[in-house]
């Protein structure tokens, strides 16, 4: 038989219409993966990157060397920000469907990630998210009007207009701008991160990127540059299996976890279980520590799911099982720590559906105020001619020349047709 | 007062920022213990530590991306890329990123990146390590270009540049690191040391940017270039015997339309020569009357203001009138 080679197309387990089936999700019994001293040598510590780092057990118990052993209070009000940011995204895709914003990205099943770890971070530390992370804002304190505002293009949208819905940022709140484009942020943590530490600071770099974006040359040149320069930063790969519609495969996930990677850079890599927790908490407790003891960078990775679309401009019944959520392992982050703090004797279903209503409320006194700063359709709405501030500090001769042609021709323009939304709006709103 | 050819030039202006201002850094391939590869920035790290001058990995993308995370984090580096040619794996981290990154916060971000890097042929370096990329730069609304043709506006330009708080892609002609160069290369190489802007100042100052200057008045004919062919067209006015005037634009971004019209209306003619290819080339910028171009503003594309933003018919219609007016 003659020899030859064949391309390997790597395909999901399963197809829309197949059973879902997660065997190949290596999963460690809670409690069961070793916590090294912070202070570890990356080399001694590789088995990190292969198992499974869980504290919640299957009857939603704390056990372990991981188990963060934090205050119900602590529990609670993680609890309270991802079920804010789960409602918070179910009333954007609502408002997009009924056209009120262009374009929306949800983070459901993926609370814990953004909470755990915006929970074990400093106020201090700045945070580079993904377009996934919202909840980072929630558990710092932003406010929601503020991120309605955003996505609504308004007069109080903190971009001026200038960037599609979710791409927040936030100067005294730590947390860095949202690209459009894919895992830039990566290696840019780690120069501030390298100042941090040119500086002799205490403050470190933290970021988020989708397993899909491992296979950017930013996600290469982050952890280069963090292993050459020993920087004191947190690289966090989302595993949620799907990156629009490839699943992990498509970024190598076939062959090794994404966590391996870290040692192939003489980085810690630590696979958790990004549904729980107090595991993401616990790890990145642990990564604070050896950056802040000059110990360098950890790459850690989440292993969840993406439970909703990839964005409004998606339909993931077309290429994955609609009902592969409820088969995920991992279950759902916010039920397991809400089965968790009921089996402390710190919560109970009552309470939860009082905070449930209590946040929906809250979710929808926080759209009134925000569409009343207006809508990309209805006023008020800001100046057209701010569009050529910014781009420099200072507005150049011939930006001011365009500004000028600019108004002008609103000037004559005006009176001369009825306002009304611009014609294409409504297939931009429908792609995105 | 010294002389000094133009890597002297912009050593000393590294130099002396590093002294003044504790926020300054460089970084670059082989910048550190070597000095690098143009020696630019010999001696430096001997000087201020390796905490302001070190060496990185060979990766462009990952000094540009480390530059922009530097900056905001109140830094001001200085980051070199070997060769201009070598500058397009940072590309999507200079559009896309360091470009807009004002611009997309609304001011509350910034990074304030000076990107230092060679360009330019003239020296056997094929087409890997002779390239003049500058309009690709000057394309992207939100960096500012430059390009000196001498040591004294080296120096004080690059001053500038780190100073400035918007992003800045210096390009330097390798050419003419050395000496003058006339165009002809079978001549004796001629030194700094022969020309008034190789006179260089030991200490501070700066050459303002956006502004463009006349290095030689005439009334025939504008000459409107810079870099390298600054000097090839002084050669070339000796050579022609026709009064040039010739305008060093030196920065491409933000350009100084004022300088220019005022030499191409007093001398009715106007030539434009650059290094880098013709096809959509800088030139065509230079180009204005009586053609109109209607196009998307020098921003990035707004989401709130894409209507505004996109050249639509009412925009068209008013340059079409425009045109039929002045023919």
């Amino acid at each position: 038989m003659t020899q030859r080679s064949r391309l390997h197309v790597p395909h999901p387990p399963a197809r829309p219409g197949d059973k879902p089936d997660f065997s190949y999700v290596q999963i460690s019994p809670a409690g069961a993966v070793g916590r090294p001293d912070v202070t570890a040598p990356a080399r001694d510590i590789e088995s990190l990157s292969l198992e499974m780092v869980r504290v919640l057990d299957d009857q939603h118990r704390a056990v372990g060397p991981w188990n963060p052993h934090l205050e119900p209070q602590d529990l609670q009000v993680g609890l309270r920000h991802m079920l804010l940011t789960r409602h918070f995204d179910d009333r954007m895709q609502r408002m997009q469907r009924q056209g009120r914003v262009s374009f929306y990205m949800k983070s459901t099943g993926e609370e814990a990630v953004s909470v755990g770890q915006g929970m074990a971070l400093l106020p201090g530390d700045m945070l580079f998210p993904s377009y996934r992370n919202q909840a980072l804002y929630i558990v710092r304190g932003r406010s929601l009007v503020d991120l309605m505002c955003q996505c609504l293009s308004n007069t109080k949208d903190m971009c001026k207009g200038r960037q599609m819905p979710v791409m927040y940022h936030w100067a005294s709140g730590n947390i860095f701008s949202i690209s459009g484009n894919l895992a830039t942020q990566f290696p840019q943590a780690v120069g501030w991160a390298m100042a941090a530490a040119i500086k002799g600071e205490d403050r470190l770099a933290a970021s988020w990127i989708g397993e899909g974006s491992t296979a950017e040359a930013d996600f290469h040149h982050a952890l280069t540059f963090a292993a050459v320069y020993q920087a004191p930063v947190i690289l966090n790969v989302v595993n949620n299996q799907w990156a629009i519609s490839t699943f992990q495969g498509f970024a190598g996930g076939e062959h090794r976890t994404f966590a391996q990677r870290g040692p192939g850079y003489g980085i810690p890599g630590i696979r958790v279980d990004g549904n729980d927790f107090l595991a993401v908490h616990a790890v990145t407790q642990w990564a604070a520590e050896r950056a802040r003891q000059s110990g360098g960078p950890t790459l850690i990775e989440h292993v969840t799911y993406r439970a909703a679309a990839h964005s409004t401009s998606d339909d993931p019944s077309r290429y994955r099982p609609k009902e592969e959520w409820q088969s995920w392992p991992l279950g759902d982050p916010i039920n397991r720590l809400k089965q968790h703090l009921i089996g402390l004797g710190e919560w109970s279903e009552e309470r939860h559906s009082a905070l449930e209503k209590q946040l929906e409320a809250h979710v929808s006194a926080c759209w009134k105020e925000a569409v009343s700063y207006g809508t990309l359709t209805e006023g008020p709405s800001l100046d057209p001619a701010s569009m050529f501030e910014d781009v420099f500090k200072q507005l150049p001769a011939h930006l001011a020349r365009q500004r000028d042609q600019l108004r002008a021709l609103l000037r004559a323009q005006e009176g001369s047709a009825p306002k009304k939304a611009p014609e294409g709006l409504q297939s931009v709103a429908k792609e995105g | 007062m010294a002389h000094r050819n133009m890597v002297q030039a912009i050593n000393s202006a590294m130099d002396i920022m590093l002294e003044r201002d504790p926020r300054v850094v460089i970084l670059g391939e082989d910048v550190g213990y070597f000095g690098g590869v143009f020696r630019c920035t010999e001696g430096l790290q001997r000087k201020y530590g390796e905490h302001r001058v070190f060496d990185t990995p060979i990766a462009e993308g990952g000094i540009v991306a480390a530059a922009i995370g530097l900056g905001v984090n109140g830094l001001k580096p200085v980051a070199e890329i070997q060769f201009a040619d070598y500058i397009y794996p940072a590309f999507d981290q200079i559009v896309s990123e360091l470009a807009r990154l004002r611009y997309r916060t609304a001011g509350e971000f910034f990074a304030p990146v000076t990107i230092r890097t060679p360009c330019g042929g003239g020296i056997r370096g094929g087409q890997t390590h002779s390239q003049s990329p500058e309009v690709i730069f000057s394309h992207v609304c939100g960096i500012k270009v430059i390009m000196p043709s001498n040591p004294y506006d080296a120096k004080g330009l690059l001053i500038s540049s780190i100073e400035d708080e918007d992003p800045v892609v210096f390009f330097e002609p390798k050419r003419i690191y050395n000496g003058p160069f006339d165009g002809d290369p079978h001549k004796p190489a001629v030194p700094w040391s022969s020309h008034a802007k190789g006179e260089v100042p030991d200490g501070y100052y700066t050459v303002p940017i956006s502004r463009s200057e006349v290095v030689r008045a005439g009334k025939d004919v504008t000459v409107l270039t810079y870099g390298t062919m600054v000097h090839v067209t002084e050669a070339a006015v000796r050579v022609a015997g026709v009064d040039a005037e010739i305008v060093d634009v030196r920065t491409l971004v933000p350009l100084d339309v004022d300088t220019l019209c005022t030499s191409v209306c007093k001398t009715g003619r106007c030539v434009i020569v650059h290094e880098a290819t013709r096809f959509s080339g800088y030139g065509a910028e230079l180009l204005e009357a009586p053609i109109q171009r209607v196009t998307g503003w020098d921003t990035p594309y707004p989401h709130a203001f894409e209507w505004e933003y996109f050249p639509g018919p009412a925009r068209i219609a008013a340059a079409l009138k425009s045109v039929m007016e002045a023919s």
